[in-house]
């Protein structure tokens, strides 16, 4: 891997910046990967499409922004009509399949997966939407090891929460193994 | 490799909290305001931790004000903010200056004028830190690209405040400040500081605290202390008393400019990036020199010379440092996201000003290696 | 005479005009404090821009000469950084309360152990008699050459508002009170104002025509009356003076001491 520029998009609350320092730190403190994160501040930050920016990289980053992303993420309609136009050729669209109704096909890699709906099921805690995200991400793209994530969490989070964290990213896992690539 | 437990990934705000903890900061006085504001909710944190004071004051004023008061107690003292509280410190700056309170003061620049764009880069308060308080002075102002250099010219910034017993200026901007990356924090000792130099004047024998010695530097002695003498802001004698006798009124302010103009190469911090051969060079600073270095190093992989000269020291500025990395070049190019304050500078420092090209924006936007290319195509004249 | 060491007698005669009130308040305030028994060392003066403000230079204690307004903002760094240290800020009328009222309240909200004092002279003396927050109306001044039409400030209702936990009011005419209520507002644990009703001959009385300073002065001893006396129920335009209140709350620095035992209890 030489360098990976992803964007994570989605509404506030939905923990689309947190997920993006989760997996940035991870590759920093935990594989000793260079990785610079971004996000939009202020009154875009409060409602409407919230946006975080990562790129991971074996060597220093200098340009700091992501223009095009390899990998882009949309938890919420808006920030898929926003952002699907930017997507690399190529790169991989990861969107919720509760939140996100796919339009129309861009140059990419789709996958729809059920990660708020399966997070209710199963965990019944919305909290850890974008954890399970990061779990689908991860096994989709295998950037950073689970275990990273893993460790970084506990070391960021109070103890008696690590344990649904750890399940949304297991479930995370799963549902990326078991998703049928989208006809393109 | 750095051992893990010193690598950190974090904003610039936080590494430069790093630094000026790792340089001995005691007191922080602020006030709020995008994008500074994590500076001094960090510090509220940090510092009552080792024995440290904070306090949030009631505006920018006040804030500069309390540093001021904090700093002749013998603390080494920081506050943080951006343009509009910049604007508000511009006469307490002013103060410290005439009465050489060594104090650090962070500007993470945002757009400006007045409210403008809180929460989008600029660099906008570049000529605002040279010539923001009024009368003739001189001042440090430093600035960084990336979180491992925030780190160094913080702490730099402290140290040059006690040697030279000035302001210094931290200059930084939203995207370095508010960008997470990572940085690893430098063992003690291993950056050397600069801590506050005290009389050695006993009790009882005449001080004078305004007195340079021999090599420039004026020893202090704490309030508190067995020195009781004048802090003013008016122009004073060598105990600290105003004066308005002409020999001390020129006295003074010969000796607040040239005690930095003449220190400008002990001064100037600088990187040089493949200046040796080059024939484009760029002059860059804070987050604008990671764009221009993107481009520097795509336009070396294909073969073309370019180079750059990525300030640190934008106050006193090195106008022989520059001379020297451009005056060969064929054309320079200053990178920056304002309308030109460096740029002006630089053509100052060189005999050939047409070969000088400002590429900026103005919008917020943060200047990208796309922007950069285009400006290129334009000044060889080959269009968008 | 002991209390001449408290002064720095290379600079007398000073500067302030003949028949001036802020001389009377140096002499009271260095009785006050010599009666402490008070090291010179641990004291700190920090003063503004204005007449009063002069007064720092006269005082052989540690002195910080400011900005206009801004003296309490400076005296707040030095408190708190060495909260040992006595911190007291003389100011005048406009510095306390016109350009420094925003200072001046938020010092009294934090209950910081600094003692202000407001040397109310109702004109800004240095700049040539332009009208002050505390003029009051039906004043002449300089920029009010038809007379004021700016109610003042009450300095008093103002500070005891605001949270300081010590606030007084005495005038240049009663010396011996002004001595015993600096040296209570002092030895006060929290913010402590005092307002020194004082007279400036050169501007206000001049423009006003309340004669030479001894009449101003005579004008200080008949208008005001201790507070709580029956005269000021008769005669409601009588000003009081004493302490209108004196109570124990939490002060910001020993607070903050507190704070830094938590943050070390809590510490990662």
């Amino acid at each position: 891997m030489s360098r990976t520029r992803l964007v994570f998009s989605g509404s506030g609350g939905q923990g689309v910046v947190t997920a993006a320092i989760l997996l940035a730190e991870a590759a920093v403190l935990r594989e000793n990967l260079f990785a610079v994160q971004t996000q939009s501040y202020g009154a875009a930050a409060r409602g409407g499409a919230t946006r975080a920016d990562v790129i991971i990289s074996a060597d220093n980053i200098n340009y700091p922004k992501v223009n095009q992303p390899n990998i882009l993420v949309c938890l919420t309609q808006e920030a898929y009509s926003k952002y699907a136009p930017i997507i690399r050729p190529g790169g991989l669209l990861l969107t919720d399949l509760r939140y996100v109704k796919i339009e129309r096909k861009v140059e990419a890699r789709q996958r729809e997966l059920p990660m708020y709906d399966s997070v209710m099921e199963k965990i019944g805690k919305p909290v850890v939407f974008n954890i399970c995200m990061l779990g689908a991400l991860i096994g989709l793209t295998q950037l950073v090891r689970v275990e990273s994530i893993l460790s970084v969490l506990e070391t960021r989070l109070p103890a008696e929460v690590v344990a649904i964290n750890r399940q949304a990213l297991e479930l995370g896992l799963t549902l990326s193994q078991t998703a049928r690539p989208r006809v393109a | 490799m750095p051992s893990n437990e010193h690598v950190r990934f974090i904003q610039g705000n936080e590494a430069c909290v790093e630094g000026a903890l790792y340089a001995g900061v005691e007191f922080f006085a602020g006030y709020p305001i995008t994008p500074s504001s994590e500076i001094m909710e960090h510090l509220a944190r940090r510092l009552p931790r080792r024995g440290g004071k904070f306090i949030q004051m009631e505006d920018e004023i006040a804030s500069m004000c309390a540093i001021i008061g904090a700093s002749l107690t013998g603390r080494k003292v920081l506050t943080a903010t951006s343009g509009p509280g910049f604007s508000l410190m511009q006469e307490a700056l002013g103060y410290a200056v005439m009465a050489e309170i060594p104090c650090v003061i962070v500007n993470v620049q945002r757009g400006g004028p007045s409210t403008g764009l809180p929460t989008q880069i600029s660099q906008g308060d570049v000529n605002q830190a040279r010539w923001g308080t009024h009368g003739d002075h001189a001042i440090i102002a430093l600035t960084a690209s990336n979180h491992q250099d925030v780190f160094a010219m913080t702490v730099e910034a402290f140290n040059m405040a006690e040697t030279y017993r000035t302001p210094v200026v931290l200059l930084f901007d939203e995207v370095v400040g508010h960008m997470r990356e990572r940085m690893v924090l430098p063992e003690p000792g291993q950056i050397p500081l600069v801590e506050r130099l005290r009389t050695s004047v006993p009790e009882g024998v005449d001080y004078h605290p305004y007195l340079p010695r021999e090599d420039g530097r004026l020893p202090m002695s704490d309030f508190g202390g067995v020195h009781r003498y004048n802090v003013t802001g008016l122009y004073h004698d060598m105990w600290g008393f105003p004066s308005d006798n002409p020999k001390v009124v020129h006295g003074l302010i010969r000796h607040l400019v040239d005690k930095i103009e003449n220190n400008v190469d002990s001064i100037a911090r600088y990187k040089a990036y493949y200046l040796e051969d080059a024939r484009t060079v760029m002059v860059s600073y804070g987050a604008t020199a990671r764009s221009a270095l993107h481009v520097v190093e795509s336009q070396r992989r294909k073969g073309q010379k370019f180079g750059l000269l990525e300030l640190q020291t934008l106050w006193p500025f090195p106008y022989d440092i520059v001379g020297e990395a451009c005056g060969r070049a064929k054309q320079v190019l200053v990178v920056e996201m304002n309308m030109g304050h460096i740029c002006a500078e630089v053509k100052r420092a060189l005999t050939n000003a047409g070969n000088v090209f400002l590429i900026n924006r103005l919008d917020g936007v943060f200047i990208s290696p796309t922007d950069i290319r285009q400006a290129l195509r334009l000044i060889a004249g080959r269009g968008v | 005479m002991t209390i001449r060491k408290y002064l720095r007698e290379r600079f007398f005669p000073h500067m302030w005009c003949p028949g001036c009130g802020h001389g009377t308040v140096l002499n009271a305030l260095v009785r006050a404090i010599e009666t402490m028994g008070m090291s010179r060392n641990e004291i700190v003066m920090v003063s503004g821009i204005g007449c009063s403000s002069r007064i720092t230079g006269y005082v052989d204690v540690h002195t910080l000469h400011t900005l206009h307004g801004r003296a309490l903002a400076f005296a707040t760094g030095v408190k708190l950084s060495k909260p040992e240290l006595n911190v007291i800020v003389p100011m005048g009328d406009g510095d306390a309360l016109a350009i420094g009222g925003n200072h001046f309240i938020h010092a009294a909200r934090r209950n910081i152990a600094i003692t202000a004092l407001v040397m109310n002279n109702r004109i800004y003396g240095m700049t040539g008699g332009q009208y002050s927050p505390l003029s009051g109306c039906d004043v002449m001044a300089a920029t009010a050459p038809y007379s004021t039409i700016d109610p003042a400030f009450d300095v008093v209702a103002l500070s005891v508002a605001a949270g300081a936990t010590f606030v007084a009011r005495c005038t240049t005419y009663h010396v011996k009170e002004m001595i015993d209520i600096l040296r209570q507002a002092i030895l006060h644990e929290g913010f402590s104002v005092v307002e020194i009703l004082s007279q400036c001959p050169t501007y206000f009385g001049r423009a006003n025509k309340l004669g030479d300073a001894a009449e101003m002065l005579r004008g200080l001893k008949e208008g005001t009356v201790p507070v709580g006396s029956e005269a000021k129920q008769k005669n409601p335009a009588l000003i009081e003076r004493g302490i209108f209140a004196q109570q124990e709350k939490p002060e910001y620095c020993a607070e903050y001491e507190k704070i830094m035992q938590r943050a070390r209890a809590g510490r990662e």
